[in-house]
């Protein structure tokens, strides 16, 4: 092998650079939640874990924290639920309509969230007046929001590993004798189980880092960590906060990791 | 054990016969070879024995049973699919078992089914392996094994040797006859491959454009083909164009009278022999031959083919053994001589 060829050397550093652009910005947040001094300045006085300490005192984060996991966990259940089977009708039953269905059902990726946030908080306020049944800061609502952030993921990824576990294993396993279900729990299921498990992780993310679709949603003293972190951002800017967004990436990147393990992130995106 | 006859099936997809209309007894321990260009209906007819594809008319029966509407998870059919479809997720052994469990045999029952059908396929030492570390061949044996466990009625194969190369191929090809064999199963088999369906089927459908042009032995086909089609796909032939002029008389376009054994009726046709049987003679005999002037010659190692032209533009080929003296060379005129036994008329 001989040197490096200009061109690959150039296609490197841009690499390089578009990595550092992107990983920066966390790593400066990991970086200033370990900063002595309130007020952050550079470079830094010294070095503390204090401000993590503080964080996990603060009921608003723990509160926050506690909310996010369980709504993150709910949606996600939810979002497996019916994206499962949705997923399973339109990849092996061509019916017409499908790629509609399909679409609208991707559609929460591409509707701007905010802007998705208030027509959900306008449709419950609309349903409460006509019924009385209150879903505007209520639990069940933020659960019912955050699985329509986390149902265009679950259904991308199970769609995903239904068409590269093609039909055939499925007509394999007819051909031997197995009915329709005999067929989904021994062969389908199985086979799309690691889509499922990655799914499950990225729905389990796009909950637990939403913030716009809640915004109008949550309750007093029923707040998610995302908003926990924007309420307290409107009054200071201490390392507290870098602690917290650090737990936040440390969790979903593990979760990437994880899902990682089971579908290879590049082949479905 | 049964057989299947096919009655008048035909599936159609919009305004295309996939199938059109085809009608095969396949007899009881025989395997069938259905042969034909690609698109020309025979994974549909394979599917429809099966159960996957429904016919738009026509029945399916196997031995006495009526199976037309009956689903393929009831049909007691065993079936080895391109690229072999052996359940990702599962051991060598546990693919193997799968027909059995869902058909609820017994614990005891399964398992020596199981080994007893590893070993006939010699995958024993395999057992626990993951499809995934097989090689072809291995992977063909499994979804054999897999295939035969249940005891089917029918095995049906689609393309089983086109994901092998050319050497295993013909390796597995004698190994998946023998087995069909000592099972005495009757089998279909789809291939494209006009040489493989020569060399295991005991009988070959010819299909094309969702019709089955003929049904008969490699050497009906070779020998008797009913239609310029199959005489073109089964084999090399040269076709002499022109019209049947009376029993067994026949006139090319530019007029000159040839005979042929057979029957064909009176009408446009061509005249044919295959390669093997023209002979290149400077001498030209009445009812037998024709004019030609050598165009190319090919050698081949132990035959010579040459590339002939007619005096009608007729492009011919005659294959003989390789002979060093006198052998004809590029731009001699000759005639080529063929024996009137040799020589068939097609449509
Ligand atoms: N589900 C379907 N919908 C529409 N057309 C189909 C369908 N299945 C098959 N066809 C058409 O029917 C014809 C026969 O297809 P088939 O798969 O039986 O061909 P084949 O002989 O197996 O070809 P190959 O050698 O390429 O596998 C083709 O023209 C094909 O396009
Ligand atoms: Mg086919």
């Amino acid at each position: 092998m001989g040197a490096l060829s200009l061109g690959r050397l150039a296609y490197l550093a841009l690499v390089v650079a578009i990595f550092a652009f992107v990983i920066a910005p966390l790593l400066m947040i990991v970086w200033v939640s370990f900063f002595a001094e309130k007020i952050l300045s550079f470079p830094p006085t010294g070095y503390t874990l204090s401000w993590y300490a503080r964080a996990s005192e603060m009921a608003d984060f723990a509160n926050g924290f506690l909310m996010s996991v369980k709504v993150g966990l709910c949606a996600t259940l939810a979002s497996l639920a019916l994206g499962v089977p949705a997923a399973l009708a339109i990849e092996r039953f061509p019916f017409p309509g499908r790629e509609t269905i399909r679409q609208t059902l991707l559609s929460p990726m591409y509707v701007p969230a905010i802007v998705a946030g208030a027509a959900v908080y306008i449709y419950f306020i609309e349903l409460e007046i006509l019924t009385n049944f209150q879903l505007a800061a209520t639990f069940t609502g933020l659960v019912i929001a955050h699985t329509l952030v986390a149902l265009p993921w679950t259904l991308r990824l199970v769609c995903a590993s239904l068409v590269s576990a093609n039909t055939i294993s499925e007509e394999a396993a007819r051909s031997l004798g197995a009915n329709a279900l005999q067929t989904f729990f021994y062969v389908t299921l199985p086979i799309i189980r690691p889509g499922m498990i990655a799914a499950a992780m990225f729905s389990f993310i796009a909950s637990f880092s939403d913030l716009e679709k809640s915004l109008f949603l949550v309750g007093p003293g029923k707040t998610t960590l995302p908003i926990a972190i924007l309420n307290y951002l409107e009054w200071s800017l201490d390392p507290t906060i870098a602690a917290v967004a650090t737990v936040q990436i440390f969790i979903i990147g593990a979760a990437l990791i994880v899902s990682d393990r089971f579908v290879k992130l590049g082949k479905v995106f | 054990m049964a057989g299947v006859t096919l009655s008048n099936i035909r599936k159609t997809y919009g305004t295309l016969a996939a199938v059109d209309d085809v009608s095969i007894e396949i007899l009881d321990g025989e395997l069938l070879a259905l042969l034909g260009p690609s698109g020309c209906g025979k994974t549909t007819t394979l599917r429809m024995i099966a159960g996957f594809v429904a016919p738009t008319a026509g029945t399916v029966r196997f031995g006495g049973r009526d199976v037309t509407r009956v689903p393929v998870h009831k049909r007691n059919v065993g079936m080895v699919f391109q690229g072999y479809a052996l359940f990702p997720h599962l051991t060598v052994a546990k693919n193997v078992e799968f027909g059995l469990k869902v058909r609820g045999w017994d614990k005891a029952k399964i398992a020596a089914r199981v080994t007893e059908m590893l070993h006939w396929v010699q995958m024993e030492a395999l057992a626990e392996r993951s499809p995934r570390a097989l090689s072809g061949g291995q992977q063909q044996r499994v979804a054999l094994a897999r295939a035969m466990a249940h005891e089917p009625e029918v095995l049906l194969l689609d393309e089983p040797f086109s994901a092998l190369d050319a050497k295993l191929r013909g390796q597995m090809r004698t190994e998946i006859r023998e087995l069909q064999r000592q099972a005495g199963i009757t089998s279909v088999f789809v291939t494209h491959d006009q040489e493989e369906a020569m060399a295991i089927a005991d009988r070959i459908g010819v299909m094309n454009h969702g019709r089955l042009e003929q049904l008969g032995s490699a050497e009906d086909l070779y020998k008797r083909p009913v239609s310029r089609f199959v005489a073109g796909f089964i084999g090399k032939c040269n076709f002499i164009e022109g019209h049947v002029t009376g029993p067994g008389r026949f006139e090319t376009a530019n007029g000159q009278a040839l005979q042929f054994s057979g029957e064909h009726s009176i009408g446009p046709a061509a005249l044919c022999f295959r390669p093997e049987h023209g002979v290149l003679t400077p001498l030209a005999t009445p009812g037998n031959s024709l004019p030609v002037t050598v165009k190319a010659v090919t050698y081949l190692g132990p035959v010579t083919e040459y590339d002939l032209v007619s005096e009608a533009g007729n492009r011919l080929l005659v294959s003989a053994s390789s002979s060093g003296e006198g052998a004809p060379k590029e731009g001699d005129k000759l005639s080529v001589a063929w024996s009137i036994g040799d020589a068939f008329v097609v449509d």
